[in-house]
Order: C-alpha cells, then sequence, then structure tokens
C-alpha cells in the first residue's frame, strides 16, 4: 500500500493559523464564540484552535468536545464485529446564543457532521454552528460542506486520509493510504 | 510505530446480560466507562439520545420492585426505545410455563430487549435460550442482579478511582441477596477484598466455597473497611427465625451513629434501598455524609443505558451472522 504525506508539521501549524484568522474575520464584533471538537482527532484540533483564538482575541475562548457515538446513523444497521465505544461528552459550558465553531480533522461522507449537528443542538440553542475542518476530501454522500477548511485534499474512493496530531500520535502530519 | 492513544480495543459481543460471576474484569470495566459516557444524557437540556430509537423493551417483572423498574424505564426512554411494562405477580400456574407462555407472546410482538425480574434463580438464562430478543436479568431469585452490582462499583470507582485494594464489607442477609452476590462478583473481579457479614442463620449454605471472607461480628470488621454496604432485611423472603428479635438484629448488625465512630472517617455507606431506617441502618447514617446511597440510584440510570445500548450493539452484530 502506499503512503503519501500531504501535510507536514509546519504546513500544519501554518494553516491552522490562518483558520483562526478566518474564523475572526468572520465573526460580529461582540458576538461570543465557542470551539468544539469531535472525538477525537477534532478534540486535539479543537484545543489548538481555541488556544490559538483566545491568544488573537486577547481572551478565553471555551473549549469542548463531542462524542457522536450515540448520534451515529449505523448504530441500528447490522454491523461487522465492531461497535463504536462511547465515549464522554465534555462541554463546560452553555452553549445558548454563541457561535459554535464545530471541529473535525477530515470532513469526507458528512455523516459525522451531521451527527455532532444533532447532538449539539441536544444540548442547547447555539447562535450558528460553523464546520471546520483541517481536511476537506471529495466523497461526500451528505449534503454538508465545510464553512472553515484547512486543506483540499483529492483521495481515491479506497484511499483513507489519516491526521496525526503531537497530542495523540506523536508527531504532526497528514498522510493519505 | 509512533506514540498511540491508549484505546483500548474491545470488542462487547454478548446479546445477553444475565449475571455478573460469567463476566471477565475486562467486561466489567468495560461497560463502567460506556456509562461514564451516558451521565451527561442526564444533565442536559435535552435528556434524550437517539442510540435505540425505533426499539421495543419490555419490562416483564414478576416480582414487586419500584426502583429497577422506574431506572429501567427511564434508562430506555432516555435512549428513544418504546418500553411495555409488564407485571405479573407470580400466580399458582407454574413458573416455567408461564414464563415460556409469556416470552412466546412477547416474541410475535416483534420486542427487541427483555428486562426480566422473576423469583426463580436462572428465569433470564432460560429466557435467553428461548427467545431471539436480548436479555437483560434486573434480578432472578437468590442468583444475580447484574445492574446493581455494575451500579455500585461504578459508585465506588467514580469516587476512589479503582477498586484494586479496597476492603469492602456486605452485610446482613447475605442468604436471600442476590445483591450480595453481584457485588461480590464485580467487587472481587475488579480487585477488592470483600467480607461477608452477618449471623451464621443468614449466611448462604456453601458460603466457604466463595471468593469471600466471612465475619459474623461487624464489630471486627467495621474498622477495617473502605465501603460497607448494608443489605436490606427482607421480611418478605425470611422463613422461620433467623434472628431472635430485631432489636437483637440492629444491635450487632445495625450501622448505628456510634459504630460509626469507629469506621474510617472516609468510609463510602451504600445500600441496595429500600431501607429500613432504623433496623439495618440509623437515619442519621443513611442520611450523613459518609452515605452515597442516592448517588448509587443516580448512576443506576447511566449504568442501565450503558447495559440496554451494549447488549442491543451486541444483538446487532449477531443478526449478521
Amino acid at each position: 500500500m502506499t503512503m503519501k504525506v500531504i501535510l507536514d508539521s509546519e504546513q500544519i501549524i501554518d494553516i491552522l493559523r490562518h483558520l483562526t484568522n478566518d474564523i475572526i474575520s468572520k465573526i460580529p464584533a461582540g458576538q461570543e464564540i465557542a470551539v468544539i471538537g469531535i472525538r477525537s482527532r477534532g478534540e486535539v484540533l479543537a484545543q489548538r484552535l481555541a488556544s490559538i483564538l483566545s491568544k488573537k482575541l486577547k481572551k478565553e475562548v471555551p473549549c469542548g468536545t463531542l462524542d457522536i457515538t450515540l448520534y451515529r446513523d449505523d448504530l441500528n444497521l447490522p454491523q461487522n464485529s465492531s461497535q463504536p465505544d462511547v465515549r464522554t461528552t465534555e462541554i463546560g459550558f452553555n452553549i445558548d446564543n454563541k457561535i459554535i465553531i464545530l471541529v473535525d480533522d477530515v470532513l469526507h461522507t458528512g455523516r459525522s457532521a451531521r451527527a455532532a449537528m444533532t447532538a449539539l443542538i441536544d444540548l442547547g440553542r447555539p447562535q450558528a454552528i460553523r464546520l471546520a475542518v483541517l481536511i476537506d476530501r471529495n466523497g461526500r454522500e451528505f449534503p454538508i460542506q465545510a464553512d472553515y477548511v484547512g486543506f483540499t485534499a483529492d483521495a481515491e474512493p479506497d484511499e483513507i486520509v489519516y491526521v496525526h496530531l503531537v497530542e495523540s500520535d506523536g508527531k504532526d502530519e497528514v498522510v493519505i493510504k | 510505530m509512533a506514540f498511540m492513544r491508549k484505546t483500548k480495543q474491545f470488542n462487547w459481543n454478548r446479546k445477553h446480560l444475565l449475571g455478573l460471576r460469567e463476566l471477565s474484569a475486562e467486561e466489567i470495566t468495560y461497560i463502567l466507562d460506556t456509562a461514564t459516557g451516558f451521565e451527561q444524557v442526564s444533565t442536559r437540556s435535552v435528556k434524550k439520545a437517539p442510540p435505540l430509537r425505533g426499539k421495543v423493551v419490555v419490562n416483564l417483572f414478576f416480582e414487586d420492585s419500584t426502583r429497577t423498574r422506574n431506572s429501567f424505564t427511564l434508562a430506555a426512554n432516555r435512549l428513544s426505545a418504546d418500553v411495555i411494562e409488564f407485571t405479573q405477580k407470580s400466580s399458582s400456574v407454574s413458573k416455567g410455563e408461564t414464563l415460556l407462555d409469556t416470552a412466546r407472546n412477547l416474541e410475535a410482538m416483534g420486542i427487541d430487549i427483555v428486562v426480566i425480574r422473576h423469583n426463580a434463580g436462572g428465569a433470564a438464562r432460560f429466557l435467553s435460550r428461548n427467545i431471539q430478543a436480548a436479555v437483560v436479568n434486573a434480578g432472578d431469585g437468590f442468583c444475580e442482579h447484574p445492574t446493581q452490582g455494575l451500579l455500585d462499583v461504578y459508585t465506588i470507582r467514580k469516587i476512589r478511582g479503582s477498586l484494586e485494594g479496597l476492603k469492602i464489607a456486605i452485610v446482613g442477609d447475605i442468604a436471600h441477596s442476590r445483591v450480595a452476590r453481584s457485588d461480590m462478583w464485580a467487587m472481587t473481579k475488579l480487585g477488592a477484598e470483600v467480607t461477608f457479614v452477618g449471623p451464621p442463620t443468614l449466611m448462604p449454605s456453601q458460603v466457604s466455597k466463595l471468593p469471600v471472607k466471612v465475619s459474623y461480628s461487624l464489630d471486627e470488621v467495621i474498622e477495617k473497611v473502605d465501603v460497607i454496604n448494608m443489605l436490606r432485611i427482607q421480611f418478605e423472603r425470611l422463613g422461620g427465625n433467623p434472628f431472635p428479635s430485631i432489636r437483637e438484629y440492629s444491635r450487632y448488625f445495625g450501622l448505628t451513629v456510634e459504630r460509626m465512630q469507629k469506621a474510617k472517617p472516609d468510609i463510602l455507606v451504600m445500600h441496595p434501598g429500600p431501607i429500613n431506617r432504623g433496623l439495618e441502618m440509623e437515619s442519621e447514617v443513611a442520611d450523613g455524609k459518609n452515605s452515597v446511597i442516592l448517588e448509587q440510584v443516580k448512576n443506576g440510570l447511566a449504568v442501565r443505558m450503558a447495559v440496554l445500548f451494549l447488549v442491543n450493539q451486541a444483538a446487532m452484530v449477531t443478526k449478521e451472522k
């Protein structure tokens, strides 16, 4: 199997900086925002984005983690031997009336983003949900597009885009296998 | 290979939860970890999640229960399942027949999960062998009450972090207690040392074959334990005269304020409910700072949500084959 590195550590850091600038430029003055990452790589990216945003905006931008397992659309299909693990949602703030920057590593079919939006509105009523992804790849199955895209990748249908991050994998790197 | 986050690659594949005796420590831990993810469903604005949407859960209770039945109903509702309540006091009809007959009727309705409580040991297992639906044991005779055992270890683990090395006393009517048995299996598998405490007349006959210590004196045990679980005296099950008087039982095996003074300051006081206040436990202790009794009830909901979720997931896998 061939493996192709499409982003290295420096490029990822650069992209996150651009993403935060983009986010800030589109948030109305005085509007409260919060960053929520989809487990598990989205969680790490959300923490990094929130930390950069907090520095640039000179105020603490709340950050949380969303576990979407209970909202997946394939739970009640006959499955192969592996089931998803249910983990915790950790959002220690009220999402009502905030603009929520929903963060995931890869936007592919759009099913995770759909599940995440349903999960979020069970927690409250945000002013808006904006989707930010590091990688936007082809293969959409749902009518969902990201508001903030770090990098657009073309991948064959049988290829998988892996986002590796220092916090979870020891180094920053995006590869296609 | 780069450093990987420590995630357990574990697959739950039991379509039925019949008892804790047959579960591995890994399986028990997996249920507890899963339950952690369900706690927040009950604290947020919409107290419902969709994983059992379109599924039907039957509460098949042949014995009285308020707490357990309500907890299962609420757990199923919070997972978006529909619930049928079936309560029938056991009648003159022989139990085997009733159960099989009932099971066949349920089958015909197309239900997905049966939660069963029955006064005959093995009833849940019998049902699991005769119907297609997933079966969850909510108490069978004197055998097991697995979700109570799970919520007890969940409660202890949540407060203490782990059960490894903890000393736990289970006090009272051990002989008639399925809670004591499920607790024993779960607690010992997770590394705790369990002592059964009570009068000899309320000990199971084969207690020496169980992985527990036995003591006939609460005063000897109280100083040493980290957790004490006070069982309810089940007057409805007691035959003969297992102890001379309620007052005497209470004096020797009741958890009184006086006795609590000998206990470790951070001892956890548990009770599966409903409490006979003043008998196995004084009110001041039941409502005191060491009591985690209401915490147990709260955690029971998350644990039962996890169990319903997991047996349903396993049933989906089974269907594929």
